[in-house]
């Protein structure tokens, strides 16, 4: 869930990273830096501990899923940008001179060949956020690490109990990239 | 093949056209009139702002000052919808950008089907009539990056003509080709010349200027600073500069 806002986070600040309007740009740029020049943790309470003093109570799996999302989109908005400005200027002008708008040239001409290049390093983040995720046991979501946890404090199993979540991430995380990559390999026909 | 020149209206025109980037001033107040049905080469020294000229025609590049006149209407109104003034002029890279993403096929029919709103089965009618023009009916479904640049360049500029543009422009089409590779652009380039294709070339192919033009403009430091129709141009070559850049090309 919050790999799928976060990548939506990730693409719309992407595109507002080089959008024609330069308040959008800056309020995008301003985003990443925030996000990024704090720890997600210290983001988490802020949102969970520190919210309800204003009087806006966070449920935890709002306060969980949102603040991943928030915080991988961050990283990703830097990804899409990067992707986007990497494509070559005469893309752009060659679909401008055939008359299609700047929007369109985005999305049949500049986005498809992005998308492709933003992969990889998409990949490593999803991995990142996978990780990330053991975070949010610290405001009670009960997670992985969390259920863990519980189980030990019951059954003093520590190390066969953090072997086990351990491996279970580790296949979680293989899964996505896994993904990726097999979709980069689909996508990269025409290289 | 006889062709005919409109002198009544010209097609496409620049008056007083600057440019500059920076404190770099690219083009100092060029003008240029393009009759109908007319094959201009535009040639001269690398960086003397031919490029940027062809690339203000089609407004690519804004101009700093200076009107460009397109059938009739002036373009560089900022109310005029630049698209639409697009699609009617076909442009042609040097390194022909085309989609890598995209099929040979899809190439040609992208801005059809975008732009124009044709409905596929016949935007792919169109670009099947066009690629086997240019001599690649059988690659349509192959990647552009398996293609060489001579058929890469032939693509771009069958990719121009599916939008029926009223005027070509060639920004140094045969500049990154292989030498065996240059004259198969060319002869696509000449068939389109004995349809009575309006064209502006920017070229250091002096062979296809003197065969196919009807004029050469010599552009240097931002200026026109020679015009003439080619038999003129290349016999009596009018100022010391023109003679100096001539002797430095081959053919």
């Amino acid at each position: 869930m919050a790999l799928f806002f976060g990548v939506i986070a990730g693409l719309l600040g992407g595109l507002a990273r080089v959008s024609p309007p330069a308040p959008l740009r800056a309020m995008a740029a301003a985003y990443v830096s925030v996000i990024r020049g704090t720890p997600f943790i210290v983001q988490l309470f802020f949102v969970y501990y520190a919210f309800p003093q204003l009087g806006v109570q966070v449920p935890p799996m709002v306060a969980a899923v949102g603040c991943l999302a928030v915080y991988s989109g961050a990283y990703q908005t830097e990804i899409v940008r990067g992707a986007i400005e990497s494509i070559e200027r005469g893309q752009v002008e060659a679909a401008r001179s055939l008359g299609l708008t700047a929007a369109q040239a985005m999305r049949y001409v500049v986005l498809p060949q992005a998308f492709l290049r933003m992969l990889p390093p998409l990949g490593n983040e999803f991995v990142a956020l996978t990780k990330n995720s053991a975070l949010v046991s610290l405001v009670t979501v009960q997670e992985l690490l969390l259920s863990a946890q519980l189980i030990i404090s019951a059954t003093f199993q520590n190390f066969a109990i953090y072997l086990t979540i351990g491996i279970m991430y580790y296949i979680m995380t293989t899964v996505v990239s896994t993904g990726t990559q097999l979709l980069e390999r689909r996508l990269k026909v025409y290289v | 093949m006889e062709r005919s020149v409109s002198a009544v209206q010209p097609m496409l025109q620049a008056r007083g056209l600057s440019k500059r980037f920076g404190e770099h001033e690219v083009l100092k107040g060029i003008d240029l009139s393009i009759a109908r049905g007319e094959v201009v080469a535009i040639i001269g020294p690398s960086g003397s702002g031919k490029s940027t000229l062809l690339r203000c025609l089609n407004l690519l590049e804004r101009p700093d000052a200076g009107e460009i006149w397109f059938e009739g209407a002036c373009i560089t109104d900022p109310q005029v919808d630049v698209n639409r003034v697009r699609m009617r002029m076909g442009m042609v890279f040097q390194l022909f950008n085309l989609f890598p993403h995209l099929t040979v096929l899809h190439n040609v029919t992208l801005a059809q089907e975008r732009v124009l709103r044709t409905p596929r089965a016949q935007a792919q009618e169109r670009a099947r009539e066009l690629l086997s023009k240019v001599g690649l009916a059988a690659k349509e479904q192959a990647y552009p990056n398996s293609l060489s640049g001579g058929q890469k360049q032939r693509v771009a500029i069958a990719r121009a003509l599916a939008m029926k543009p009223a005027v070509m422009l060639f920004d140094e089409p045969t500049s990154a080709l292989d030498p065996e590779m240059v004259q198969e652009v060319l002869t696509a380039m000449g068939e389109l010349v004995d349809e009575g294709m309006t064209m502006a070339v920017v070229t250091h192919e002096m062979g296809f200027a003197r065969r196919a033009a009807d004029r050469v403009v010599f552009v240097d430091e931002g200026r026109i600073v020679a015009e003439a129709p080619p038999e003129r141009f290349f016999s009596d070559a009018n100022s010391d500069r023109v003679r100096q850049f001539l002797a430095k090309i081959p053919g």
